[in-house]
């Protein structure tokens, strides 16, 4: 069996994301870009798995994995809107 | 990094910090610190001040505690004098620990105590809209200082080193790797470590002396962080303008709990093994 090149996919955040740009400056590859003022990788292919995004992100909003790791679906509360609306009421 | 979601409160997520704000990163790198170790979250606690980097503790799911202005250190010397067993960790500001909390920090430097203090320096008062700090750069721009400040600043990691801390270590928000491990090592000193995390607000110090966006703050830590083992090999004006990072400062030596501990102890053996007549008074005074 070939030596396979590892592949990387990126678990995203959107809602914790602030779209501040660092990861996309810093990556050595250029695979994230902004869309739409959140963080979007464009081009996972390139991605060398080094986690530098990961790292600096001051809000948690994106990792790297391993392609095939098994892992699934990211469990976290970045989906979770725990705001309480104004309009709420309590009976 | 799912791994490391287990110690925060994720439904205070999003933070309050601004985009591009470098406190994120730095607690980025303690929680990544604290799990690298596999400490147990029950056992740890989190102290911090006032500021936006003292706003850190609310964010983690550990015991934590946010106290009154520049004395988050006080408290933390609390909690680990009556529970020495419990990991205690303080999350201050540039201004939380040099200017108001200075005083505390100095002490706690020179006992010896086992707490890890992360000292978030963004060389401003960030939350109450950028007045300048005690470790504002001399020339730069503060609300308080229109002009330029005319101070010189503290060099944080020498008086920590000059105060009696034992392990003294300087990461920034950039060099995220070196931060995490700088943690690390300080969380494994039992003594007074200190790690100052140079990180960017790129709302007030970084649009008051018009240095551009966070990613802008980011290249001019790239640019004037020297690593103190490269540095050693370069000749001083090479380094005029610079500041070193890495590890600055690690020798060992006895922990204020436990001499504190090793003297009850004695004491207590004195007296227990009192046996009666002239007694020798320990305390009474009058
Ligand atoms: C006793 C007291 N004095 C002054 C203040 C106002 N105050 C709040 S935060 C702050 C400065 C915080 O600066 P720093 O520790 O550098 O934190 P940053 O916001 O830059 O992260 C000041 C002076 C206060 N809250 N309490
Ligand atoms: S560094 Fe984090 S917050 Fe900033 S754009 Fe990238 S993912 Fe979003
Ligand atoms: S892991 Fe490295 S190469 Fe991949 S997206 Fe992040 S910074 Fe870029
Ligand atoms: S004011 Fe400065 S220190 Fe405070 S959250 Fe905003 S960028 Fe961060
Ligand atoms: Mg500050």
């Amino acid at each position: 069996m070939s030596e396979q090149k590892k592949a990387y996919e990126h678990v995203i955040r959107e809602r914790w994301c602030k779209g501040c740009n660092i990861c996309v400056a810093f990556c050595p590859k250029q695979v994230l870009t902004l869309r739409n003022g959140k963080v979007f990788a464009e081009r996972p292919d390139q991605c060398i798995g080094c986690r530098l995004c990961e790292l600096r992100c001051p809000d948690f909003a994106i990792e790297v994995r391993e392609r095939g790791s098994g892992e699934g679906e990211s469990r976290d509360a970045s989906n979770v809107d725990y705001e309480i609306k104004p309009e709420a009421h309590h009976d | 990094m799912s791994d490391i979601l287990k110690y925060f409160r994720q439904n205070r997520l999003p933070h309050i910090w601004c985009p591009g704000c470098g406190h994120g990163t730095v607690t980025g790198a303690l929680v990544r610190a604290v799990g690298k170790l596999k400490l147990d979250k029950n056992k740890v606690v989190v102290v911090s001040g006032i500021g936006c980097s003292s706003r850190a503790p609310g964010y983690l799911d550990f015991d934590t505690l946010h106290t009154a202005h520049g004395r988050a250190l006080a408290f933390a010397t609390g909690i680990k004098l009556s529970r020495p067993e419990l990991k205690v960790i303080v999350m201050t500001g540039d201004g939380d620990c040099t200017a108001i909390g200075g005083n505390h920090f100095i002490h706690a430097a020179r006992r010896n105590i086992d707490i890890t203090t992360i000292v978030m320096n963004n060389n401003i008062y960030g939350m109450t809209s950028g007045q300048y700090s005690p470790m504002t750069p001399k020339g730069m721009l503060g609300t308080t200082a229109p002009y330029g400040n005319v101070e010189r600043s503290f060099d944080l990691a020498k008086l920590a080193v000059a105060a009696g801390a034992t392990y003294v270590g300087r990461g920034t928000a950039y060099h995220a790797v070196l931060l995490e491990d700088l943690i690390e090592k300080a969380l494994l000193n039992k003594g007074f470590s200190v790690v100052e995390a140079v990180t960017q607000c790129p709302t007030y110090l970084g649009r008051k002396n018009k240095i551009g966006t966070a990613v802008d703050m980011l290249n001019w830590f790239k640019e004037s962080a020297v690593n103190v083992k490269a540095a050693a090999a370069l000749p001083p004006e090479r380094l005029a303008g610079k500041f070193l990072i890495g590890e600055l400062h690690n020798q060992p030596e006895p922990e204020f709990t436990a001499e504190y501990a090793a003297l009850v102890s004695q004491v207590r053996r004195k007296y227990d093994n009192f046996q009666g007549e002239v007694r020798e008074c320990g305390q009474n005074s009058d």
